[in-house]
């Protein structure tokens, strides 16, 4: 069988396993060197969830999709596409989002942060990005929020983001944020990430084509998941 | 050209995006082959078993056929098993799997790959996710298994390879994963 293999992860793009100013990768992140493995059928399969069945509102987070009652906060909508490395959109797969709330309080029991909980936001959605690569979510702004990592440390607002893209191979959990935030500057997780060119691809843009008047305002974040090479790999005789 | 989005952690809060719904379940009554579970715990470097750590699976059915259109196997597919898992952590620090044991697959260059489960590891603290396998240790074919004889380091091997026992009746593979330390677990460059 041919295998059609996944570019590499760019190491450049991404951060190391660890990073001391992010105090938990310390314990945490592999030491040893990588396994170079050469893809295989295994890699470069994976879950398609071409059946899978979304609720109606699933990517929208503005509302208790039982009662209809409103979250507080900022609406915003966030839009954006799934592509390859070639620019080749990734349609049909499934993207998930997670975020706090717009006090910047998570709606899990671990989060103790002394910010009000909204019983009308759960701070989850689920979408499938369309033929173009195209997803579509309607949300809260959330809000910043404090943890122990250093003295005085706040996260800036983000929102989490997971991709499965066609294989195992172009897995993808990342995180966005918005533009000016002052608290970008001094975030260790986004600090890890190598460079400054690859750290602006976590950042969403204010989208005015977007934006809905006198509703809410819009951003976008497109992800770049691996390409691949458009011929079969050939093996060495 | 467009350059590959940073990865980032998961966070300490995954579990209200990715398992609100419980997705360990692999195998219905209804799906073929060989009912087994896998469970076991993630370690730091510190040899503390993580609790906010998320582990997913991909596998083959037990024909040796995964659920994709890459693969063009003529072997039976089994509309009752996708193949995909993910499981969160119980109060004791476990995650587990409800799944069947994969048939062997291809692997490059006519070689047969012994069966085996894809996993991917990811945690609060984990800034980019790591790539692992579990092979079975009652299999004989992994002695001609490609990836695991491409670890030079045969003692290193021994971590990918996941002992059976017996618990109330049912087939359990504990594959515990290190992710530091003398004992830590083989990651791929995938």
């Amino acid at each position: 069988m041919d295998i059609k293999p996944y570019n590499p992860r760019d190491w450049k793009s991404h951060p190391p396993y660890t990073f001391k100013d992010y105090g938990s990768s310390v314990k945490r992140g592999p030491l040893k060197k990588l396994v170079p493995l050469r893809q295989t059928l295994s890699e470069i399969t994976g879950p398609l969830f071409d059946d899978i069945k979304l609720e109606p509102g699933e990517n929208d987070l503005t509302r208790d999709a039982q009662t209809g009652k409103e979250a507080m906060g900022e609406r915003i909508i966030v839009v954006g596409c799934v592509l390859d490395e070639d620019e080749r959109p990734v349609p049909n797969t499934l993207v998930e989002i997670w975020q706090a709330n717009a006090a910047g309080r998570y709606n899990h029991p671990i989060d103790q942060h002394n910010a009000p909980l909204d019983p009308n936001f759960i701070g989850a959605g689920r979408c499938v990005t369309n033929e173009k690569g195209e997803y579509r979510y309607l949300t809260i702004r959330p809000g910043a929020y404090p943890w122990l990592n250093h003295a005085n440390a706040w996260r800036p607002a983000h929102i989490h983001l997971s991709l499965f893209g066609p294989s195992f191979a172009t897995r993808l959990v990342t995180q966005f944020f918005f533009p000016g935030d002052p608290l970008i500057p001094l975030d260790p997780i986004l600090n890890s990430v190598p460079g400054k060119s690859a750290r602006g691809r976590l950042m969403a843009s204010y989208a005015h084509d977007v934006t809905e008047p006198e509703f809410a305002l819009g951003y976008r974040f497109d992800i770049v998941l691996r390409g691949r090479k458009s011929t079969p790999f050939e093996a060495p005789r | 050209m467009r350059k590959q989005t940073p990865s980032q952690t998961v966070g300490p809060f995954y579990a209200i995006g990715m398992t609100r719904t419980p997705m360990n379940v692999l195998a219905t009554d209804s799906t073929e082959g060989q009912r087994i579970r896998i469970e076991g715990q993630v370690f730091d470097g510190a040899g503390v078993p993580i609790p906010d750590v998320l582990v997913e699976i991909w596998q083959a059915n037990t024909y040796g056929r995964y659920n994709h259109s890459d693969d063009k196997q003529e072997k039976p597919l089994d509309a009752n098993f996708t193949g995909w898992g993910r499981s969160g952590t119980d109060e004791k620090c476990f995650y587990s799997f409800e799944t069947i044991k994969p048939g062997p697959v291809p692997g490059n260059d006519q070689t047969v790959q012994a069966p085996h489960v894809n996993f991917v590891v990811f945690a609060r603290g984990m800034l980019v996710h790591a790539y692992t396998r579990m092979y079975f240790a009652d299999e004989t074919a992994n002695e001609s298994d490609p990836v695991l004889n491409s670890i030079k380091n045969k003692i290193r091997r021994q971590t990918l390879i996941a002992a059976p026992g017996m618990e109330s009746g049912n087939t359990v593979y504990r594959f515990d994963i290190r992710l530091q330390g003398e004992d830590e677990t083989v990651f791929f460059d995938v």
